[in-house]
C-alpha cells in the first residue's frame, strides 16, 4: 500500500510543546493507520502517536511538519493532522 | 507507647510555625522510600510496575476534575498523555524482562527521556523535565506503595516535609499543617502565616495515624490527638473567635487607631500575586515586604527582567497609589537558589547572603535593578536592600540602581530610581544605623533576633534564646528613635510584628509601622486597637 503524504509550517509560538504535541498525538491515536511525523521531507520518522517521540522532535516555531501515513483512514488522518497545526492547535471538543 | 492504638486525648508538642487553630480530621502523608523496595520476580515486577501507572493516571485524572486553570489542566493532560505511551512505558518493561526490579527500570527508562529534555536549547523544552521528574515520583511512590500525595481539603495534614508546590495545590480550607520537619521560617511556613493556615513543625509524625480528629494549635505549637469533649469545646470557641476576626478583619477598612487614638499604620508581607488576590488594596497600607525570593526558587532558569517587570508592576498596579516595598533577592541562609547561591558554605547565615550575594552576582542583581527602575514609573514602588552591614553596600547600590536606570533611558525606556530602603537586620548595622543614607528602614527581626541572641532560630533546643529579649528592644527602639528623629520611616516586617502578644511591646518602642502576613492582618489590627498607650 502506498504511503500518502502531507506537510504544513507550525507557527505555534512555543513550538511542539506539551499542550500541542498531547493535541497531536491524541488526534493521531483517534485513527487507525499508522503515522509517522517528521521535521524533513526524508525523515528521520517517529510515531505521530507516542507523545515521547513527539516530544523528543523539539521541534520550534516555523518548523515545517511532516506527515506520512498509511492505511485504510490515512487520508483523513493526514487532513486532520494538517487542519489540526494550521489552525494553532484550537481547543477543541 | 503506641498511639495508633490510642484513642484518649492525646497532646504533642511542636514549635508553632503558623499562627491559628484547625479541628479537622488527621490525615498522615507517607514518604516515598522506593530504594528501600525489594524486588520480587519478574512476573511480580512486571504486575507491579503496571498497576503503579495505572494509579498514577487515575491520580492525575482525579487532579485534572479539581483544577480549574488551563495551564494546570495542560499540564495534567501532557503527564497523563506520557504515561498512556508505550514509548516511555515500553523500555521500563524491557527492562524488567531482562532483571531489573520495578524501581530501577523505570527510572531507566525515564532518566534518558528527562535527560534529553534539559539538553534543549528550548527553554520551555528545558521545562517539561521537571513534568517528566513529577512523573517519575509520582510511579515511584505508588511502587512504594505510597498513597498519593495529593493532600485532601479540609485536613489536619502530617507529613515529614512539604514542598511549597504541594501547598499551593491544597486546599487547605478549615484544615491544618503538621510537619517533623521545616521551621517557622521555611518557605512552606511563610505561605502557611500568609494563607492563615495553622502549622507547626518538629513533631514526630511517624507515631501518628490517618482518621483520628485532631487540632493544630498554631499558637502553642501542639497537636492534641482526639482532644476530649472539653478541649474540643475550647477549640470550637476559639475557631469561633477566629472567624468572627477574620469576618471584622474583611470588613474593615481605614487607619488603625490605637485605644488611645494614634494612628497605626498595618501593611503586608508577601511572597507573588497569587496571594493579592484575595486582599482589598483599599484595607491594607499597602505592601510592607515582597519577598523576590519566591521568583527565583523552583526553577531550572533565573527569572527574565521582563517577567519580574510584569510581577513587580501588577503589585504596584494591586496598591493604587499605596506604597510597594520589594526587596531585592535575598538568597543564601535558609534561603538557597540553585545556580546561584554558594554551595558547601560553613555557616550559611553568616555567609555571601543578600546583598553580599547581589553584589557579586552583578548580572542577576543588574536585571533585578532594571526591571525594578521600569515598574517604578507605574506608581509608589520603593526597593529595600536585605542583609546591609556597611553604608557602602548601600551607596553601591544606589550607584548601580542609576546606571540601570542610565541605560534604560539610552535604550529608550522609562525608568527611575526609587526610594532606596534598607532591612535592619545585622546588629552591626542597627548599632550605628546613623550611618546609613536610606530612604526609608525596615526591620527584620527574624535575623536580628537571631544574631543578636547567637542562637539559631531552627535550633529547638534555643527557642527560648532565640526570643524577642530586652535586648532586642533596646535595639529596635534605637534604631526606631534615630530613623524618626531624621524624620524617615521605619516599619517591622518580620514575624514579631504578626504576635499580637508583641504588638504592645513594639509600640512601646515607639514603632508605628507594622509589615504583617495576611493571615495575621485581623489579630494584629485587635491587638493595636487594645493598645492603651505606654504604661509610664
Amino acid at each position: 500500500m502506498n504511503k500518502l503524504r502531507a506537510s504544513v509550517l507550525m507557527r505555534h509560538e512555543v513550538g511542539l510543546h506539551a499542550r500541542p504535541s498531547v493535541k497531536l498525538t491524541k488526534l493521531a491515536k483517534a485513527f487507525e493507520s499508522k503515522i509517522d511525523l517528521g521535521l524533513s521531507p526524508d525523515g528521520p520518522w517517529i510515531d505521530a502517536k507516542s507523545i515521547v517521540k513527539v516530544m523528543a522532535t523539539k521541534a520550534p516555531k516555523d518548523s515545517t511538519i511532516y506527515f506520512r501515513a498509511e492505511g485504510r483512514d490515512a487520508r483523513a488522518a493526514l487532513d486532520a493532522l494538517v487542519t489540526l497545526v494550521n489552525e494553532d492547535f484550537p481547543d477543541g471538543p | 507507647m503506641d498511639l495508633k492504638t490510642q484513642r484518649f486525648a492525646h497532646r504533642i508538642n511542636g514549635r508553632p510555625a503558623a499562627p491559628g487553630v484547625a479541628l479537622a480530621p488527621l490525615v498522615r502523608l507517607t514518604v516515598a522510600k522506593p530504594e528501600g523496595r525489594r524486588s520480587g520476580s519478574t512476573g511480580s515486577e512486571r504486575q507491579a510496575l503496571a498497576d503503579a501507572i495505572e494509579a498514577s493516571k487515575s491520580d492525575l485524572i482525579g487532579l485534572t476534575d479539581k483544577v480549574e486553570d488551563a495551564d494546570a489542566q495542560a499540564i495534567l493532560s501532557f503527564q497523563i498523555a506520557l504515561l498512556e505511551d508505550e514509548n516511555l512505558s515500553g523500555p521500563a518493561f524491557a527492562g524488567i524482562a531482562d532483571g531489573r526490579g520495578a524501581h530501577q527500570a523505570w527510572c531507566a527508562a525515564v532518566d534518558p527521556e528527562i535527560a534529553s529534555c534539559e539538553q534543549a536549547e528550548d527553554s520551555y523544552f528545558r521545562a517539561r523535565a521537571s513534568d517528566l521528574r513529577d512523573l517519575r515520583d509520582r510511579v515511584l511512590r505508588h511502587l512504594a506503595g505510597e498513597i498519593d500525595q495529593a493532600v485532601p481539603a479540609g485536613a489536619i495534614v502530617a507529613a515529614e516535609d512539604m514542598p511549597p508546590s504541594v501547598f499551593l495545590a491544597t486546599d487547605w480550607k478549615d484544615g491544618g499543617l503538621v510537619l517533623r520537619r521545616g521551621s517557622p521560617s521555611s518557605h512552606v511556613a511563610i505561605l502557611a502565616r500568609s494563607r492563615g493556615v495553622p502549622m507547626i513543625v518538629g513533631v514526630d509524625v511517624e507515631q501518628l495515624e490517618s482518621g483520628a480528629e485532631a487540632v493544630v494549635d498554631g499558637d502553642a505549637g501542639a497537636l492534641i490527638v482526639n482532644p476530649d469533649p472539653a478541649q474540643r469545646a475550647d477549640y470550637r470557641r476559639r475557631l469561633t473567635e477566629q472567624a468572627e476576626a477574620h469576618k471584622a478583619a474583611s470588613s474593615f477598612s481605614g487607619p488603625v487607631l490605637t485605644a488611645n487614638g494614634e494612628p497605626v499604620k498595618v501593611m503586608i508581607n508577601i511572597t507573588g500575586l497569587a496571594e493579592l488576590r484575595e486582599i482589598d488594596a483599599s484595607k491594607v497600607d499597602g505592601i510592607g515586604l515582597m519577598r523576590t525570593e519566591f521568583l527565583f526558587q523552583g526553577r531550572k532558569e533565573l527569572p527574565t527582567e521582563q517577567e519580574q517587570y510584569q510581577v513587580y508592576r501588577q503589585m504596584t498596579e494591586w496598591a493604587d497609589g499605596r506604597p510597594v516595598i520589594i526587596r531585592t533577592l535575598d538568597a543564601g541562609g535558609d534561603k538557597p537558589i540553585e545556580g546561584l547561591t554558594e554551595k558547601g558554605e560553613l555557616n550559611p547565615f553568616l555567609g555571601v547572603r543578600g546583598v553580599r550575594l547581589s553584589l557579586r552576582r552583578l548580572d542577576v542583581f543588574r536585571l533585578q535593578l532594571r526591571a525594578l527602575a521600569r515598574a517604578a514609573v507605574i506608581g509608589n514602588l520603593k526597593v529595600m536592600i536585605p542583609m546591609v552591614t556597611v553604608p557602602e553596600e548601600l551607596d553601591r547600590c544606589r550607584v548601580l540602581f542609576q546606571s540601570a536606570v542610565d541605560e534604560l533611558r539610552s535604550e529608550g525606556c522609562e525608568a527611575i530610581v526609587p526610594p532606596l530602603g534598607m532591612m535592619v537586620e545585622v546588629p552591626a548595622a542597627a548599632l550605628t544605623i546613623e550611618d546609613f543614607e536610606a530612604d526609608f528602614f525596615s526591620i527584620g527581626s527574624n535575623d536580628l533576633i537571631q544574631y543578636v541572641a547567637a542562637a539559631s532560630r531552627d535550633e529547638p533546643q534555643l527557642a527560648d534564646l532565640a526570643r524577642p529579649s530586652r535586648a532586642i528592644f533596646n535595639l529596635i527602639r534605637h534604631i526606631v528613635d534615630h530613623v524618626h528623629r531624621s524624620g524617615c520611616e521605619v516599619s517591622l516586617c518580620g514575624d514579631l510584628a504578626g504576635e499580637p502578644g508583641q504588638v504592645a511591646a513594639l509600640l512601646d518602642q515607639g514603632l508605628r509601622i507594622f509589615s504583617v502576613a495576611p493571615g495575621v492582618l485581623a489579630n494584629v489590627r485587635a491587638a493595636i486597637a487594645r493598645y492603651p498607650g505606654k504604661v509610664t
